[in-house]
Parts: C-alpha cells; sequence; structure tokens
C-alpha cells in the first residue's frame, strides 16, 4: 500500500501502544490472537501510519474483536463479509490504508466465496487470517483448516474432510503477496505485515495464531514452525512449485507479484450531475 | 375505440395502444423505439413495454405502446392495433394483448395466419405484404415497413418519425436511406388497410419532455442524492439500472463496482458508505434476500445505505421478467430483531427519480439502510413524460468534527441522530459493530444499553419530519371512500378511478410512497371521516392491506383488492371492482 505510507511528513513519533485501544480483549489468556495485535501495532508504528487513516475491518469470531483493540477506525461488521466490507471502503476511499482481519472460519469457510474474489481483484489492502483451524467463539468445532480426524461434539471422529489451503487458493487466485507468519514470533509477523501493507494490491498473510483452549496441542506450533522457510519471489511458477514442499510451517513470504492494484476503468470524468440530463431530454 | 371498418373517418383519440410483435431479429423492438420516439417528438407522451420469449437471445418479442395527449402511468385495456412482422411464436404473449371487436391484426400474408387466440376476439384482419414490400426497396427491412404503416394509421407525421429513424440510424447513413424509403413505402401501403385510428392533436408542450425507463430515472436519482459508490451483483430486471449508472457514476467521479455476489454488494456498500460515501445497490427479490443480514448491521452500526429493489415475480426465481409487489412483506418485516429502517416506493416511471433521490437523502440525514421498492413495470418501461420537478437536496448526514472533545459515536440524543465519525477524520477513531455497543461504540451486553440504543434507533426515524412526500393523496377529498395503494398498480388506479368518478364513485385516493416507518398519523388523517376504505395491490397474498391493518386502525369497512403478478391491472379491472366496491 506504498500509496498510503507516510515518507515524506514527519508525523509524531508514535510507538506501538499509541496504535492499541484502551478497550480489554475478550480472548482467553494464552490466545496467539494477543501477538496479532502487538504485531499489527509495531507494523503500524513502523510504517509511521496515522491511526486516523487506518481502518481495520472484520467480520465474526474471536480474532475479528481485534477492530475494537485498536486505535485506528475500525469496522466489525457480519460473518463472512469482512473482505467485502473492506472492499467497498478501500474503492471508495482510496486515501486510506485498509487491513481486514479475521479467522479461518470467518475467511475461508462462509467468506470463502469473497476470499477467491479479493484475490482475484487485487484491490490494495492486506487481509491477515488468524488461524487456530477451529471455531473458538462457538466453543470448539471444526472449520475448513481443521485435520480430517480431529474428533468434536459435532462432528464426532472428525470430518473426514481434507483441509482447505489457503495458500494455494491465494496464488491460483490472483493475490499479489502471500505470506505466513506465527503470533509467536511478534516481530518476524509485525515485519511480515509491513512488507504486506507497503506492497501495492492485496496481500494476504496466513498467521498460524493458536487456540490454547479447545487446541491445547497447538501449544506445540512453536517447536514445528520454520522461520524464513519461504524465500519471497515474483515467478508464479517457483511459488507454485515450492508450496508443493510446504510443510504447513514454512513461514516467510512465499511470493509477492507485481500485478497492478485494482483501479476504476474506462473514460472519467468530472460532469455535475445535471449535466446527465441531457441523456434524458428530447 | 372508433370501429376500424367504418367508412367514415373515425373521431381523433387521446389515447391510441399499438404491438409490434416478431420473432427475434425481426427488429421489432428497434422499430417499437422508433415509433416511440416518433411520436415523442410529435408532442405526445407515452408508454412502451416489452415483452420476449426465454431465449436469451433472438427470441421471439414484443413492443408494446401506448401514445397519448396526456400523461401515461398505465397499458390500456386493449390495444388497438397488434401487428407483426411474422407470427412464430407470437401466441405465447397472448395474455398480454388483450384485443377487442374493435381491435385491428395486421399481419404479412406470406407469414401464415394469425393465431386463433388473437382472432377470437374478434379483433378486424388487416393483411400488409411486409417481407414484398421490404424488398421492394433496395436493404429495405420489414419492420420499417411496419413503423411507416403504423404512423400512418396514428397520424403521426412524417417528419417525426423521419428524426427518429434518423436518431438511431444517424451515425450509420448507409442504413439511413434504405430505412427511410422503406417507412415511405409502408406508409404508402397503409392507404390499403380500411381503418385508420389517428391521435387527437397532442396539447401545446408546457415543460421539456424526457424520455426514460424507471431504472434510468432510479439511476439519475440516486447520483442526484449523491451516491457516488455502487456495488452491484447482475439481476434481472434490475441490470439495467446498474448499467446506466456505471459509466454515468464515473463521469461525475464515483465508482461502481461488480460484486462477486449480493452478499458482496451490500457488504461493499456499506463499507463505502462507512467510509463516508453516499453508497447504493440495486437488485431484485433474491438479491434483496442475501442482503438482509447486512441490512441489519446497517441499522445497528446506523450507516446510511441505499437498496433498490426492482422487483419481479417471487418467490424463489419465480418469473424474472414479470412484475409482482411481492417484497414489501421482506422489505418491512425481514430483518431480525428490532430493526427499524426505510422502506420507500416509487409510484411511477418519473418518480422513481425523486423517490430514489429521497431515499439516499433519508438514508443519509438518519444514518439507516433505505429500501427502495420499484418493480419490473416500472423499472423497465420506458416513458416520454414531463421533465421531473427538482427535490431540494436539504438534508445530509451529521458528520462529526476533527477533536470533537468525548466523541461518543452514538450518543444518545434527543431527535436519536448521533453525528458520524468519517475516518480520515483526527481524534475520532472508533469501531462500527453489529455488536450491541455503548455510546462509545464499544460492545455492550447490558440491557441498558441496548434499550437506550434501540430507542434512539427508533426515535431518529419516527421523529422525522417526512414532509407531504409521503402519499400522493388525490381524488375527491370529501369523499366517504378511500383507496389506499402503492407502486406500479398506482398508475392503473389512477385512471380507473378517474372512470368511475365519471360513473358517479366518489373517492380518495392515497398512494402511499413512506412505507416505513408507516406515516400512520397522516394515513389516518387522510382517512379521516371515511367509511369504506380499499387497498388495492398486486401480490397474492395482501402484504400492504395486512400491513396496514397491523400499523394502524383503518376507518370504516375496510377491504382488500389483490392479485398476483406477471400481469399489470388495468384500468378497466380497477374501474369495475370500483363499481362493484360502490354498491357495498
Amino acid at each position: 500500500m506504498s500509496t498510503t505510507v507516510s515518507e515524506a511528513a514527519a508525523p509524531p513519533m508514535r510507538g506501538p501502544n499509541d496504535y492499541k485501544s484502551d478497550v480489554k480483549p475478550v480472548w482467553c489468556p494464552g490466545c496467539g490472537d494477543f501477538g496479532v495485535v502487538n504485531a499489527l501495532a509495531k507494523a503500524m508504528a513502523k510504517l509511521a501510519l496515522e491511526p486516523k487513516d487506518v481502518a481495520v475491518v472484520s467480520g465474526i469470531g474471536c480474532s475479528s474483536r481485534i477492530p475494537a483493540y485498536m486505535a485506528s477506525y475500525g469496522f466489525h461488521g457480519i460473518h463472512g463479509r469482512a473482505l467485502a466490507a473492506g472492499t467497498g471502503l478501500k474503492v471508495a476511499r482510496p486515501d486510506l490504508t485498509v487491513v481486514v482481519t479475521g479467522g479461518d472460519g470467518d475467511g475461508y469457510s462462509i467468506g470463502g466465496n469473497h476470499f477467491l474474489h479479493a484475490c482475484r481483484r487485487n484491490v490494495d489492502m492486506t487481509y491477515i487470517v488468524m488461524d487456530n483451524r477451529v471455531y473458538g467463539m462457538t466453543k470448539g468445532q471444526p472449520s475448513p483448516t481443521t485435520e480430517p480426524d480431529w474428533d468434536s461434539k459435532l462432528s464426532p471422529d472428525g470430518t473426514g474432510l481434507r483441509e482447505f489451503q489457503p495458500l494455494v487458493i491465494a496464488l491460483t487466485s490472483g493475490a499479489n503477496f502471500i505470506a505466513r507468519g506465527f503470533t509467536g514470533d511478534p516481530n518476524g509477523l509485525a515485519d511480515l505485515i509491513e512488507q504486506a501493507v507497503r506492497h501495492p494490491g492485496f496481500s494476504f498473510i496466513e498467521v498460524l495464531s493458536p487456540c490454547v483452549t479447545f487446541r491445547p496441542e497447538q501449544k506445540e506450533w512453536k517447536k514445528l514452525v520454520k522461520p524464513d522457510a519461504f524465500k519471497a519471489t515474483a515467478e508464479m511458477p517457483r511459488a507454485v512449485r515450492r508450496l508443493l514442499r510446504d510443510t504447513g510451517f514454512d513461514l516467510g513470504v512465499l511470493y509477492c507479484g507485481n500485478r497492478a492494484p485494482y483501479a476504476p476503468r474506462g473514460p472519467r470524468a468530472s460532469l455535475a450531475p445535471s449535466d446527465l440530463e441531457a441523456r434524458f431530454a428530447l | 375505440m372508433q370501429q376500424p371498418d367504418s367508412n367514415t373517418a373515425p373521431a381523433p383519440a387521446g389515447s391510441v395502444s399499438v404491438v409490434l410483435a416478431g420473432s427475434g431479429g425481426a427488429g421489432v423492438m428497434t422499430a417499437g423505439n422508433m415509433l416511440l420516439e416518433a411520436a415523442a417528438f410529435a408532442g405526445y407522451y407515452a408508454l412502451m413495454t416489452r415483452s420476449s420469449g426465454p431465449q436469451i437471445r433472438g427470441g421471439e418479442a414484443a413492443a408494446m405502446l401506448r401514445i397519448a395527449c396526456q400523461p401515461v402511468e398505465c397499458m390500456e385495456d386493449q390495444f388497438h392495433v397488434l401487428a407483426a412482422v411474422d407470427w412464430e411464436n407470437v401466441q405465447r404473449f397472448n395474455a398480454e394483448i388483450p384485443l377487442g371487436t374493435a381491435s385491428l391484426v395486421i399481419g404479412d400474408p406470406d407469414q401464415g395466419e394469425p393465431p386463433d387466440v388473437f382472432l377470437r376476439s374478434g379483433a378486424t384482419r388487416a393483411s400488409l405484404p411486409l417481407k414484398k414490400l421490404a424488398k421492394s426497396v433496395p436493404e429495405g427491412r420489414a419492420n420499417m415497413v411496419l413503423l411507416g404503416a403504423l404512423a400512418a394509421l396514428l397520424g403521426l407525421p412524417d417528419e417525426s418519425v423521419a428524426r427518429a429513424v434518423e436518431k438511431t440510424l444517424g451515425k450509420r447513413p448507409a442504413a439511413l436511406a434504405p430505412s427511410l424509403a422503406a417507412v415511405a413505402a409502408g406508409r404508402a401501403a397503409a392507404a390499403g388497410i380500411p381503418a385508420r385510428f389517428p391521435l387527437a392533436p397532442p396539447p401545446p408542450a408546457s415543460s421539456q419532455r424526457w424520455l426514460l425507463t424507471g431504472n434510468e430515472a432510479a439511476g439519475y436519482g440516486a447520483i442526484k442524492g449523491g451516491v457516488r459508490f455502487v456495488a452491484a451483483y447482475p439481476i434481472t430486471p434490475a441490470t439495467e439500472l446498474l448499467e446506466w449508472m456505471s459509466p454515468a457514476l464515473a463521469q461525475v467521479g464515483g465508482t461502481l463496482l461488480q460484486a462477486e455476489d449480493e452478499l458482496a454488494s451490500i457488504n461493499m456498500a456499506i463499507g463505502g458508505s462507512y467510509g463516508g460515501v453516499p453508497a447504493l445497490t440495486a437488485t431484485s427479490g433474491p438479491g434483496l434476500a442475501l442482503m438482509i443480514e447486512a441490512l441489519g448491521l446497517a441499522v445497528a452500526a446506523e450507516i446510511p445505505v441505499v437498496v433498490v429493489d426492482v422487483m419481479r415475480v417471487g418467490p424463489s426465481t419465480g418469473i424474472p421478467t414479470k412484475s409482482e409487489q411481492g417484497d414489501l412483506n421482506i422489505a418491512v418485516h425481514g430483518l431480525h430483531g428490532d430493526a427499524p429502517h426505510l422502506v420507500l416506493a416509487p409510484n411511477s416511471v418519473p418518480d422513481c427519480l425523486a423517490t430514489t433521490q429521497w431515499a439516499v437523502q433519508l438514508a443519509e440525514s438518519l444514518q439507516a439502510p433505505a429500501i427502495v421498492l420499484s418493480d419490473q413495470f416500472l423499472g423497465q418501461a420506458r416513458g416520454v413524460v414531463d421533465r421531473p420537478a427538482d427535490i431540494a437536496n436539504g438534508a445530509a448526514r451529521a458528520v462529526a468534527e476533527a477533536g470533537t472533545p468525548g466523541f461518543r459515536r452514538y450518543a444518545v440524543t434527543a431527535n436519536g441522530v448521533s453525528p458520524m465519525a468519517i475516518p480520515g477524520t483526527a481524534g475520532l477513531a472508533y469501531t462500527a459493530d453489529g455488536l450491541e455497543h455503548a455510546e462509545r461504540g464499544t460492545p455492550s451486553s447490558q440491557a441498558a444499553d441496548h434499550f437506550a440504543q434501540l430507542d434512539k434507533r427508533r426515535r431518529k426515524l419516527t421523529a422525522w419530519h417526512y414532509g407531504e412526500r409521503w402519499a400522493d393523496v388525490e381524488g375527491d377529498r370529501d369523499a366517504d371512500r378511500a383507496i389506499v395503494t402503492f407502486g406500479s398498480c398506482t398508475g392503473p388506479v389512477r385512471e380507473g378511478l378517474a372512470r368511475a368518478a365519471a360513473d358517479g364513485v366518489k373517492a380518495r385516493l392515497v398512494s402511499l410512497r413512506l412505507l416505513a416507518p408507516l406515516p400512520a398519523n397522516q394515513l389516518v388523517a387522510a382517512l379521516d371521516g371515511v367509511r369504506r376504505v380499499l387497498v388495492i395491490e398486486q401480490n397474492h397474498s395482501a402484504q400492504l392491506f395486512r400491513y396496514l391493518r397491523g400499523e394502524c386502525d383503518l376507518p370504516g369497512r375496510v377491504t382488500s383488492l389483490h392479485r398476483a403478478g406477471a400481469l399489470q391491472y388495468s384500468p378497466g379491472e380497477i374501474h369495475r371492482h370500483l363499481i362493484d366496491w360502490s354498491r357495498t
């Protein structure tokens, strides 16, 4: 989002805490999502964004509570439609920095269609998905990224369904920047968010964000993640090949494309509305 | 209607109705549009509707026109002339083309017999060898021959027809001369038809005339109201509204985005409006159903947005190309929870402009979603109308100023409206939320916050002064009977009531433009002293009738005239019902 990053002006120096609100999160102690708030605040500070020029947009779910925890403008909409709301906001207000946040259920299940089309449309905004492979807010149901044999009340003995592959979908659908981060490494995540916001077009970060309440085994993720495993490339075939040997815990920037971001097409003018009457007058 | 076989010249009529029909590619729509424009250039008012077969392209089609000396808002009971280039599948339009003994059916003898369904009406037949006549002119086409013949039967002046043909073909000079020659051939051949349907001389034009559809009018009204962002998904019969707006919006500095579905459309529009840009989407019933959850968000988060629902026959896919007023229930009652919002209905083609503009103003002023219930008839009918009067753009969104101390986005105010912070404004950052919230906007599950916010959201709608636009109140104000209707029923009801009035039936007419919040006090006042109320609407379950009776005490004996859609009411149908009603 190079257009909205202040480079020339000298705004007041802000630290990460200046980007957080005084609203107390509803999350469980140890929730991975705290790390995303910290990383997002750090990234905003490094980008020297004015909080008033940033909008954090979300849908529904534990992680979708983030907008209220930031000091910027926030939009906490309905389940699955965060990308649509963020798209409308950014297209109507290109001067704003728009960051869309949410979880794996919000983004990959109920909002799956919007994810595909946000990637294709390539509007200049950043989408951060906190993936904990479970519906936490409704207390422990399988999500699209849940392992097929994960036992739950709603799906005893597991769903038997293969996991949704967010990076594969993002890459094949046209996202212009694709990365994976881990909430256990807020500095590394902040760095990814900073790059994502700077990169023109639709930037997608899949964040491994453990749910310590319903998926306590995810506490082991810190041992599984592989920092800097991806080497950023602008070459689609290279990124595709790299995904073939993705462990699911490989971190870093997978793809950094150079597709032009969405812009309105066709002739534009600055007519007064009343000039349009000529089309009707006999 | 005058007798077509009359030997003496028939008396000129104030209104003449004709149908041009034929198979795909015959060009009847082109000829119909030219006839409409020729009538407009000659100084007449007119209305054209169209019907086509289910084929995506190339199917049979019918252009139905009514040309008149006075503004027209509906079709007549019967058509004077049905003229077909050929008869392939034209019988499928039978129900839409009522004919009578005074009607004339014109066909090309080389294209076979007119279908029996048309002749059973007792209509007179006439032959016109359209294709042969077309061949007599190099590059001539049968539809242009038909245009010339019809213009002659109606007494439209040559120069008006020529102007209409030039308007369409002006950019294709190679087609212009053959078309004008074919028109002349048709005009000459009409001399052999033993019938005439001359129009009375048009009244002097008192204002500029416009030619437009209801969908175009709604699009322009939206722009006049300030809409600069539209997100939408194509759907019949709303698509033309979006196709008109797409380039128009770009020319006034706005943007239209084609969304992946209606869920995205409405959420994009709400997102854009949250950003401070007045926003709209347009759809039809199936799309409105998908948008309902998001409209609840717009209520709770107090974000203005306008949805134009160009209603079609439902439920489900229904009949996408036909009109019905069946979405009133979902528009008024569809949202979950207690969710006050606005529902408005234009009642004529030109009123689509003012009512959509008003809807934008109200949505913006009241920070609430507004649903505009247009319908397929109003949306797709093309009319020659007086230039609609401008309405003042008085009200606007209350916006909070930078640095407002102690800013509370959802402050509980006397009139319920709380100034809105627009992203980019320093010191006012808040989170717009569908979660119930305290005045600051922070989520709250406290009953007291819920009560306070519910009250303010209702209060802002009920305390607003909507002015005189809430309804068109007309007819005999002293009558002890009243008709209440809305939307596209208004045209045939006005005309049916005028005829009934000539028979001595006295009644007031209230055409509701503001359906929610229902201005119950104004409605009851308009019906003061009435002993009989008749509610007229076009749906199968009397949705307006039930809604009105639930919202206010209508005086006297209240009855309903309701019929499902696909076919519009005719003025005659209303007239007959009013005569029966007047005896109750």
